[in-house]
This record gives structure tokens, sequence and C-alpha cells, in this order.
């Protein structure tokens, strides 16, 4: 019972993190109808930055860990967004009128750039993160918890708690939601599809590079390539949630993260891995639609 | 056949007969690579170019082709020749049971899945799944080929085995685009509802796509580990599959010249630019978003066409007069 | 007088909308039958039940006394129910030749290893696909275009060559969707021409089409669909004076 309590609070921290990267599919192919191959990069770049940022200001020292982190935080998500945006402007705004196929190359194009430019400039090897974080536990009901792992479903929450107003209550968020129901006909209704659509590049990889910065933090050890597993994960995760929904994402997320730790603590820690895929699998199968989203497969 | 493709090819296979009098062990090596490469870029072209699938696990089907020789050889002393059509094989029905439930998915997802699927492989074979694939070291002491009772083994050897087979699975594509099964896979690319709604069985044609295109890479698979002596799972990560589709795509999809030159462009650049090496993957990333702006359609998008003038038949019954 | 082709009780729901509802009429072998209505009166939809794109959500299509219902559209159009698209959805980026060759796939059975090993059968069969692809396509007024590609012909021939590729299957049904859509009254009238060949050629044919004259002209019997439900049938001149077709769709569209 306390194994079985313990991976399924190891599983939330995990799927919270699932679930901020989700989010960044989602919204992008909400109104792109584009699955951004990417993001999952976008995410690496923050942990990378949040790595470099951390060590070179020390900002933790001049303002004290909580203010210090809350800064680096910000300015992570800030320099990923611009990527984000950048990324849009140069990989995906000149192919908008083009096939879908070619969207799609130009996204994986996009991901392989970014991952291997990250690869040149650190090098190939794993990176390691400053100590700065407690590493005390505390007590859930009777059981040691690590405060990290509390922290980073606490801080996942609030952020997906923010961007739910955002989407839900402002003029910009009512947009984003009319333009993944119907482009064409936001565009008739006066909404400007193309700053929403920089808009989603701006909130998706900022979501995406604090979620970088929280495995960093979290696990202590990062490499370029870990965009691909997490994007993944993620990716699946939008897709259980319905791709497209945005609370679908979040719900998507932390249930993939449960089973994910549930599977490979009572099944194999081998196959960790090949749980989400054969998850993602059998979703297309069985309900491509997910808890909430649109068809998948082809139709007249 | 066109005649300047077929001059092409000829020009080519002199040169590559002749290849191992001008170039050393390690150039002829990497001609050796290119030709594997160029095996595995003309299977995926069948379901990525002819059949318009994104498939992005062909690495999967040449790992299947690969272990399937390695552990007849190893386990069964089966020579890897023989083996070859075992792994074809094996990989064709390994491709359509994994297919078969996603074949219908759109695009995009269909990658999403395929990437899913190559995975799982890999992630199996370190696991050492069914006790037989030798977990993350891989299976080591496969036996060369023979042929015709001669051992294959020095590169340049092994530069005639793999051209060969080269211009044995050009010699077959090229029929197989001209048939009535390559013209069913060109209806399902361009416009799967309206193939359908012509008569064509789009599922079935799908899964013969894939069952195919995964043979060849099944068989390439075998090769390599015939070559290699050693196989382990890094060999067909998920890297491999990029690669290839990166082929096909650079080179021109659908195209039989345009992915072997995509091939031979990706094996061979990084080889000249030595300092580049590194940086190879950021110049392909660089590439593919360039291109699709500029030359979506690939470098050499050449396809033969199918029918010309002296195709065309005159004087014919009109078919009210048929029977 | 048997019917070629039997709905019996069609009804299909997307979602909570019910977009065909209870229709139920027979094609008879040998006419041409014109389906017609305003739109949005589940046309279409009909049409894509029968050809297997859709499935009934209730009711029974029969096609010669066998149900299509539960068939895919590949295997319905082997047993002689071939259609055209109202959105053109032609092979653009190939030939003429080839479109029409598409059509031919299912009566030719030439596979893997015949295209590998080019046996004399695989040769023969080609040729003669080749050529009756030739001749539909003469057949339908495109001579001598069977090289060009679909979308270098004219609105009107891009029509006729769905209708080539569709005759190419040996349909004993043919199901055509806004055949005059685009179409100018010279293309319609040549339209009408053919539509009288293929029924001379013993073809049964469906047809959608907004056009009344051509409608009338061509059609040995008509249903009316409204709101997804039949409303009327029969002959044309008895259709154009039921007065719930005229209050429904002929009064706004003779006035056009």
């Amino acid at each position: 019972m306390e194994q079985f309590a313990q991976q399924l609070i190891n599983g939330l921290a995990v799927g919270s993190i699932y679930a901020l990267i989700a989010l960044g599919y989602t919204m992008v192919y909400g109104v792109l109808r584009l699955i951004n191959f990417a993001h999952g990069d976008l995410f690496t770049y923050g942990a990378y930055l949040g790595m470099t940022l951390l060590t070179s200001l020390a900002l933790q020292d001049r303002f004290g860990l909580a203010v210090g982190l809350a800064v680096l935080a910000l300015m992570v998500m800030g320099l990923v967004a611009l990527i984000g945006v950048i990324l849009e402007r140069a990989a995906y705004r000149p192919l908008q009128s083009s096939p879908r196929l070619s969207a799609v190359v130009s996204a994986l194009g996009g991901s392989i750039f970014l991952q291997n430019a990250l690869m040149l400039i650190y090098g190939a090897r794993y990176q390691v993160y400053p100590d700065v974080l407690p590493q005390a536990t505390v007590s859930l009901f009777g059981l040691p918890v690590p405060v990290m792992r509390i922290a980073v479903v606490v801080v996942s929450l609030a952020m997906m708690a923010v961007l739910y107003l955002f989407v839900q209550k402002t003029r910009t968020g009512t947009a984003i939601r009319a333009a993944a129901i119907d482009q064409g006909a936001a565009r008739l209704m006066g909404i400007d599809v193309n700053r929403v659509i920089q808009v989603v590049f701006v909130i998706g990889p900022a979501l995406g590079g604090a979620a970088g910065l929280l495995v960093g933090l979290y696990y202590g050890q990062i490499s370029f390539t870990m965009g691909w597993t997490y994007g993944m994960k993620a990716f699946t995760a939008a897709i259980l949630g319905g791709i497209g929904n945005i609370p679908g994402a979040m719900v998507g997320g932390l249930v993939l993260g449960v089973v994910e730790a549930l599977g490979a603590g009572y099944i194999s820690i081998a196959w960790k891995d090949a749980i989400a895929f054969v998850v993602l699998i059998l979703i297309l199968i069985v309900r491509p639609s997910g808890l909430l989203g649109e068809r998948v497969a082809e139709k007249v | 056949m066109n005649r300047r493709l077929l001059v092409g090819y000829l020009v080519a296979a002199v040169a590559l007969i002749l290849a191992p009098r001008f170039l050393d062990a390690y150039q002829v090596d990497v001609l050796n690579s290119v030709g594997l490469y160029v095996l595995l870029a003309l299977s995926l072209n069948l379901i990525l170019g002819d059949a318009g699938l994104f498939n992005m696990g062909q690495a999967a089907f040449y790992a299947v082709g690969a272990y399937t020789a390695a552990i007849l050889n190893t386990r069964l002393g089966v020579p890897m020749l023989w083996a070859m059509p075992v792994s074809g094989l094996l990989a064709a029905i390994f491709a359509v049971i994994v297919a078969r439930p996603v074949v219908h998915l759109r695009g995009d997802y269909l990658l999403v899945v395929t990437i899913g699927l190559g995975e799982i492989v890999r992630i199996a074979l370190v696991n050492d799944v069914f006790g037989v694939t030798g977990g993350a070291n891989g299976i080591f002491g496969i036996a060369r080929p023979f042929l015709f009772g001669h051992k294959i083994r020095t590169p340049d050897e092994f530069l005639y085995l793999i051209w060969g087979f080269v211009a044995v699975t050009v010699f077959l594509f090229h029929r197989l685009e001209e048939s009535r099964f390559g013209r069913a896979l060109t209806f399902l690319r361009e416009d799967a509802v309206a193939a359908e709604g012509s008569g064509i069985d789009t599922t079935r044609y799908r899964l013969m796509a894939f069952a195919l295109g995964a043979a060849w890479a099944g068989m390439t698979g075998s090769i390599y580990a015939a070559k290699m002596t050693i196989i382990s799972p890094e060999s067909f990560s998920f890297w491999e599959s990029v690669v290839v589709f990166l082929m096909v795509i650079l080179g021109g999809s659908g195209s039989i010249p345009g992915v072997m030159v995509g091939a031979a462009i990706v094996v061979i650049m990084p080889e000249i630019f030595r300092d580049l090496a590194t940086a190879r993957m950021l110049v392909f990333g660089l590439v593919m978003m360039v291109m699709m702006v500029v030359r979506p359609q690939g470098l050499l998008p050449w396809r033969a066409p199918r029918f010309r003038a002296g195709d065309v038949p005159r004087d014919l019954p009109r078919p009210e007069a048929a029977p | 007088m048997s019917a070629l082709l039997e709905l019996r009780g069609v009804t299909k729901i997307f979602g909570g909308l019910v977009a065909v509802e209870d229709v139920g009429f027979d094609v008879v072998a040998g006419q041409v039958m014109g389906l017609i209505g305003p739109n949005g009166a589940g046309k279409t939809t009909t049409f894509n039940l029968i050809t297997g794109n859709y499935r009934v959500s209730r009711g029974t299509i029969a096609f010669e006394g066998r149900p299509l219902t539960s068939l895919r559209t590949n295997r319905i159009v082997r047993l002689g129910v071939a259609r055209t698209f109202q959105n053109i959805r032609l092979f653009q980026q190939l030939t003429a030749l080839e479109n029409v060759l598409a059509g031919r796939h299912c009566r030719t059975s030439a596979g893997l290893l015949g295209a590998l090993l080019r046996t004399p059968g695989q040769r023969r069969e080609e040729r003669a696909a080749v050529a009756r692809a030739i001749a539909e396509l003469d057949f339908v007024g495109l001579p001598g275009r069977a090289l060009d590609l679909a979308k270098n012909l004219a609105y009107g021939d891009q029509r006729r060559l769905e209708i080539a590729r569709a005759l190419a299957s040996e349909p004993k049904l043919l199901v055509l969707d806004e055949p005059a859509g685009g179409m100018n009254e010279q293309e319609t009238d040549q339209l009408v021409g053919l539509i009288g060949r293929i029924k001379a050629r013993g073809i049964t044919v469906l047809l959608i089409e907004h056009d009344m004259t051509l409608v009338m002209r061509a059609c040995d019997q008509i249903v009316v669909l409204e709101y997804g439900k039949k409303i009327a049938e029969g002959p044309p001149a008895a259709i154009q004076r039921d007065r719930r077709v005229i209050e429904a769709y002929l009064g706004t569209e003779e006035a056009t």
C-alpha cells in the first residue's frame, strides 16, 4: 500500500510535467491542426536555459530561493517563448497554405535542428543541475514525500489554473477557442488568426520551458535528447485527453503519469518507456477522439 | 524505361564495378554504407513515396530482418544468404500485424504511431525479448555469407553483394511502378477516397505497401548483419528511421532515382565535410525546413511517365459494340 | 421491371441530426432515375450511403437483392455500383488515361508477382485495360486527351473524365452526383446525350441534379427529398404537377 501511494504521488509529479508540455501540443494543434514536433525540444531548451541561468546569474543567492527561482522561471519562460515565436515564423508560417506533409516535415526538421544546436553548444553528455534545492521530505498522510515532488505538482497545477482562467475569461482566450473550433469562421468574425497563432506559440513554449526547468530542478540531470521522450509522452497525454482540448491535456497528462509510474512499479521498470507508446497506440486504435476530441481517421 | 535514366544507371553501374580499383578500403566501405541506405530508402519509398503513408518506423522492420538472420545464423547455423528471404518474410508479417490496426489513421497520426512502434521494438530488443536478442549487447559472431561457395569477407566483395542487390531491387521496383499494383499505390497516395470509390481496396494496398517495404528493409537488415557480424539495438534507433525518412524526402518522394540520390547525399556529405560531421543532423534539420519552402518535391522528383504516345492504341471497338 | 437497387427505411443520423429519415425507393434496371430536392435535403448523404462511404443508421439498401449496408466501398464498386463525386475527385496529378485505369482496377487481377515477373498474361491484361480505358475516353467525348493531366482539363471535361473512370469499372448502376455542376448550356446538352448513350449500353443511372431541364429531359423516374424525407416519386410529368414538390422546391427553382 505504501509503495502504491508513493508511486501514485510520483506519477502525479511526472504527470503534471507531461500535462504542462501536452498543453503546448494541444493548443497548437487546436489552432493549426499541426503536430508541433519541435515542441519537445522547446521543453529541453527550458531545461538547458534554466541550468545556464541558474549557474551564471545565481539569482537564488541574491534574492533568496523562492524569489530567485520565480524570476528565473519567468526568464526561462520568456526566452523559450521567444524561440517558439521564431520557430513559428521560420518553420510554419511560410507553409500555412502548403500540404500537410510539408508542415509535418518542416516541424520534424525544426525539431532536429533545435536538438542538434543544443548538442553542439553543450556537448552530447548529460548535464547536471546545480544543487540549490532542499532535499527535505515532508510527511503526507504518514508517508515521507520529497518537498520537490509536491512543489512540482503544485506549481504545475497553479500554472494550468492560470492558463485555464486565461482561456476561459479573456478576450484573447475566447479568440483562441474560436480559432480552434473553426479557423475560417473565426477569420470571418474578425479574429486575427495569425495573432492567435502567435499567442499560442508564446503560451505553449512558455509552459513547455517551465516544464523543462522543473524537470531539471527535480531530477538534476538533463540531456539534449530528452525532448523526444518527454515530447512523445506529452503528445500521448494530449491524445489521451482529446487533442485540441485544453482541460483534456491536463487530465491526460496526470492519467498517463500515474499509469506509467504504476506500470513501472508493478510490471517492469525496463519497459517503462514503452508503456506510453502502447497507451498511445491503443487510444488511437480504440478511441481516437480521446476523452473529448475530434476524429483523426480520414473521412469523406 | 526512359533512355536518359537507363544511361544514368549504366554509368553508375560501371563506376561501381570499377570502384574497388580506384578507392581504398575505407572509401569502398562508405559506398557499401550508401548501398545499404539506398536499399532502405527504396524500401521506405514504397510506403512513404508511392503509397503516401507517413512511416517513421522503418528501422523497426530493418531490425526485425537483421535480428531474424542473426538468430537463425548463430543459433541454428543457417547460412546468412539463406536467412535473407526468411528475414524479409518475417519483417513483412510483422509489418502487417502492427500496421493493420493503424493504417487508416491520418498522416501525422500514423507518423507518431510508427515512431512509437519503432521505439517499442528497440526497447523490446534492449530487454532481450523472448530471450534471444542478447539485450543491450546484441548478437555477435554472425557468420560471413557464402555466395556460390565463395566466402564474402572484404569490403570489395560486399560492394558487389550489396550493389548487386540494389540493381535487382531497382529493376524490380521500376517494374512495380509501371504495373497495376504500382498504379493502385499512386491512386491511394493522390486521393484515398477517390481510389476506394474507383474500386480499389485501399486497406489492402496500404498493408501491401507496408509488407513489401518491410520485406525489403528486412532483407537489407540481414545483409547489414552479415556485413557487421555484430548487431545491437542502438543500430536501429529512432534516428535511423529519421535519416531514411529524410533521404526519401530530400531526394524526391516517389522517385526511384531521386531517393537513391537522397541516400547518397545524406551518407557521403558528412564524409566529405569531416568538420561538419558532428553538425550533420543540424544541417539536415535545417535542410528539411528550407526544402519544404523552396523545393517541397525534393531534389530529383523525376518519375517515369507511365504512358507515352506509343502506348495509346487507335482504331478501337467502341464500348457499345463490346459484347 | 425489376428493381436493381432497393432502399427500404434508410435513415442516417449524424450525432443528433437526422440527415436522411426513412427513405425508400426502387431504382428500376435500365432506367435513369433522378434524385432531387433543395440543398440540405439529404441527397448526397443518400448517395454516400448507397456507395458505402457512410454507414446507414437504420434500414436496408440492396443491390440485385444483395444487402450493401455492411460492405466497404470498393466491394460495392466490384458488385457493379460506380459513382462520381459532387466536388470532382480526380487524381489531378495523373493523366486522363491513368484516371480511367483506376476504374479498370477492379476488373483486372494482375498482382505483385505478375508485376515483378511481367508475365505474358499480365501484359495482355495491361494492353486490354489501356484499350478499354481509351475506348471509355472516346465514349464520354474525350478522344485524344488520354495523356493530358487531369488538372489541365476544362471543368466540364473533368466531369466527363470522372464518368469515364466510373464506366471503366463496368457498372450496372452508375451514380452521378451533380454531373452538370459548373457546366454551360452546351456542355449540359452533350451530357444529356451522354446519359442517353450510357442508358443505351444497358447501364442504369441514378443522378442528383439541380438543373431541372436536364432532370426533366434525362430522367425516366424522379424521387424528391426534402428535409431528409421522401415527399414524392414518379415520372417527370407527374413530379412537375405535384403540389408538394412545387411548394417545396420547384416553385422557387422555376423562378430562376
